[in-house]
């Protein structure tokens, strides 16, 4: 940890007090795994699902009907703007209950802050947050502030919703449609950022990913048959998507040519600039996942990349999933909601990148 | 060999501290890290720069060497 840096304006450069940043300061699976795997599992016949199932968020019964979806996430920033920060940490912490099918009603604030830092700077990344709320119709009723010399922020984020609507990571079918609802590479091009070689189009391209609700993308998904939904964070698209795999029983297979990619993601992933959870990922999934030799390496960087605030990754029918993604780009005007891939009969890797 | 010395750095530093010391463009140029993404992003940085990689296994961590 560094002190603080500015810019050439005296603001304040938050991704200079941090060592790992957004999603990719994620404690890296495997060591994860080692501890939670061996604590006692406890349940509660109303919670209906728990972290064994590697879901996005708690599921528990509040009535015959009706459930609360929870999540919580928080993060050292990733990128130097507070307000940004703040949004982009909202945005994720949100993405939690979209990707269970919910609608987040209520969050709470999580925030680490410095004491050498002026206090100007947690009101940005406050009303980041808020901003980012109250985009999602929800609102914000408190939350709890320590001091810590790395800053962080987050939200814990609760939902409500029919059981009968969640969606889970284990209902995939054979043949389902994959469709990913934001493009790829915000890790690569969060480590070019900090190492002052990303272009000005990268990081807007990055930001706007990054701060942008998957509200739409799960508002639209509702009117279809989904199987099986999670959003990719942390752990990457492989990882997200062989845990789907893992809990559906089947294999996935990923069209690397259909992915979406942010502009410059795989130009620097050629130059290393690489955050270490890409490394770690890969290492979690060793013996799962399977490449086509003509896959290229940054291909492969770019599917093991930790994405912060990524896109919804959507099981469903294939005639389904080209009207999605058509309405998506008619209602939203972007083209990063692709079909890529589907779900084949399972075989000796949980996920195949063809 | 000139030697520059990333232990204790995390990603992106080393690949920053192995851009500068390359930009004169010298022949050859050592590298030491201590962890493995360190190794592969400085790996992959000097290829693409166009030098040759060779990666020595040292005390602590690796000796990534770069040659034309």
């Amino acid at each position: 940890m560094s002190t603080a840096q500015y810019d050439s304006n005296g603001k304040i450069k938050l991704t200079s007090m941090v060592k790992t940043s957004g999603c990719a300061a994620k404690l890296p699976p495997a060591k994860l795994h080692s501890v939670i795997d061996n604590l006692p599992l406890m349940s509660s016949e109303n919670l209906i699902e728990g972290f064994e199932s590697a879901d996005d968020a708690l599921v528990y019964r509040v009535t015959d009907d009706i459930v609360s979806v929870q999540t919580v996430d928080f993060f050292p920033p990733m990128v130097d703007d507070p307000y940004t920060f703040g949004q982009v940490a909202a945005a994720n912490a949100l993405s939690d209950v979209y990707a269970m099918g919910g609608t987040p009603s209520v969050a709470m604030n999580l925030m680490c802050f410095p004491s050498c830092l002026d206090l100007d700077v947690m009101k940005e990344i406050l009303t980041g947050g808020i901003d980012k709320v109250r985009e999602a119709g929800a609102v914000i009723a408190g939350g709890h502030t320590i001091e810590d010399p790395t800053p962080k922020y987050g939200l814990c984020v609760t939902g409500f919703m029919k059981v009968t609507d969640v969606w889970s990571n284990k209902g995939a079918r054979e043949g389902d449609a994959i469709v990913l609802t934001k493009a790829l590479g915000c890790g690569i091009i969060n480590t070019a950022v900090k190492a002052e070689m990303a272009e000005e189009e990268s990081c807007r391209a990055c930001v706007d990913s990054m701060t942008r609700l998957n509200r739409k993308a799960r508002d639209l998904a509702v009117n279809y048959t989904i199987h099986a939904a999670t959003d990719v964070t942390g752990f990457s698209l492989a990882g997200h998507g062989s845990e789907v795999a893992q809990a559906s029983g089947l294999t996935v297979e990923i069209e690397t040519d259909r992915l979406p990619v942010l502009p410059g993601a795989l130009q620097y992933a050629r130059y290393g600039l690489l955050p270490a959870g890409r490394y770690t990922n890969e290492d979690f999934l060793f013996g799962k996942v399977s490449f086509d030799e003509k896959i290229s390496q940054e291909m492969k960087d770019l599917v093991f990349d930790p994405q912060t605030s990524g896109g919804l990754l959507l099981f469903m029918p294939e005639k389904e999933a080209e009207e999605y993604v058509e309405k998506y780009m008619e209602q939203t005007g972007l083209d990063c909601c692709k079909i890529i891939g589907r779900c084949k009969e399972k075989g000796d890797f949980l996920i195949k990148f063809v | 060999m000139k030697e520059i010395d990333c232990f204790g750095l995390s990603c992106p530093i080393p690949v920053v501290n192995t851009k500068k010391a390359l930009k004169d463009n010298p022949k050859e140029l050592a590298v030491l890290v201590d962890n493995v993404a360190a190794k592969e992003n400085v790996s992959r940085f000097g290829k693409a720069m166009g030098y040759n990689v060779e990666v020595l296994e040292i005390d602590g961590g690796w000796k990534i060497q770069l040659k034309k």
